[in-house]
């Protein structure tokens, strides 16, 4: 129990301070090696709390491919980022007030002891035996396969969003033509010429 | 498997993040690619928020309804990154101050 105590704040600390330099950094480069880091300790919060398959998820999509994305992205633009931290003190004063009245009013409600798990009926309780991926499994596959299918669509449209987006036909460049040239003939490519002797052809 | 620590303290390790991220967005006004990054620390502090009550009310459905959410989120910030792509791509700057096109 001890362990799991100590592994539980072990964790959040470091997810806490690793969203703190997220958001503190001078380099966007770095923000986004502290985003994956807070990533990878949620997905040990969330492996103490026994869902292991949102952990791999959460380390295998968030840090191996979004946070990625982010890295590509920030290192692609050329962008003057310091100019991008100009505001930075102007806001701070009032940014970190409204933090504070908002970090106070939802520590007070959960300081109040009002949150409790009412012991109802659940909705998808956890199967005795079953492990966390074949009991995530059982469900998505049977009660929720509509939902798992829009999710899909919703991947498959953001997909065909990027790459729509970010296409372009740049005017220039030499491409294989296919058509072109499986539509050559002999005529149109074949011309006899009679060589004079001694001149040579002009074609 | 809910050993340690109570349903309190996931919700507060929540709300923490959840204040940074807002925290993120409001300081960093002008570079998208923090505000992008402050709105994966929100959504990641609602993930937390449901699998802790996922886990502590033995239901399931918060750990599905907390996968969702990463789909949407991983979509989200692929179209953002997208549009982020095409808009320094046409105007070479990505400050959020400039970005007034379409003001009237």
């Amino acid at each position: 129990m001890i362990v799991a105590a100590l592994a539980f704040y072990l964790f959040a600390g470091i997810v806490i301070a690793a969203a703190t330099m997220t958001i503190l950094s001078k380099n966007p480069v770095h923000s986004v090696l502290w985003l994956i880091l807070a990533f990878f300790n949620a997905a040990g919060l969330f492996v103490l709390l026994g869902a292991e398959f949102l952990a791999m998820i959460l380390a295998i999509v968030y840090v191996g491919a979004v946070a990625v994305l982010f890295l590509f992205v920030v290192m692609m633009l050329d962008v003057d980022f310091a100019r991008l931290r100009a505001g930075f003190a102007r806001y701070l004063p009032f940014g970190i007030s409204l933090a504070v009245v908002l970090l106070a009013e939802l520590l007070l409600v959960l300081g109040s002891g009002g949150v409790h798990v009412a012991p109802a009926v659940a909705a998808a309780p956890v199967m005795p035996g079953m492990t966390n991926i074949q009991a995530l499994g059982a469900l998505i596959y049977t009660r929720y396969v509509f939902i798992f299918q829009a999710a899909g669509m919703v991947l498959l449209t953001a997909m065909i969003g990027a790459i729509v987006l970010t296409h372009r036909q740049r005017p220039g460049i030499r491409k294989q033509k296919v058509a072109d040239q499986i539509a050559r003939t002999p005529a149109t490519s074949i011309a006899t010429v009679a060589a004079p002797v001694g001149e040579g052809v002009t074609l | 498997m809910t050993a340690g620590v109570g349903l309190g303290g996931y919700l507060a390790v929540g709300a923490i993040l959840f204040v940074i991220g807002v925290l993120g967005i409001l300081i960093n006004r002008k570079n998208v690619i923090i505000i992008l990054m402050s709105i994966e620390l929100i959504l990641l502090s609602v993930n937390i928020n449901l699998v802790a009550f996922s886990a502590f009310a033995h239901d399931l459905v918060g750990q599905i309804f907390a996968m969702f959410v990463l789909t949407v989120a991983a979509a989200e910030a692929a179209i953002g990154l997208a549009i982020l792509v095409v808009y320094f791509r046409n105007r070479g700057t990505i400050t959020v101050d400039d970005i007034n096109q379409m003001k009237g």
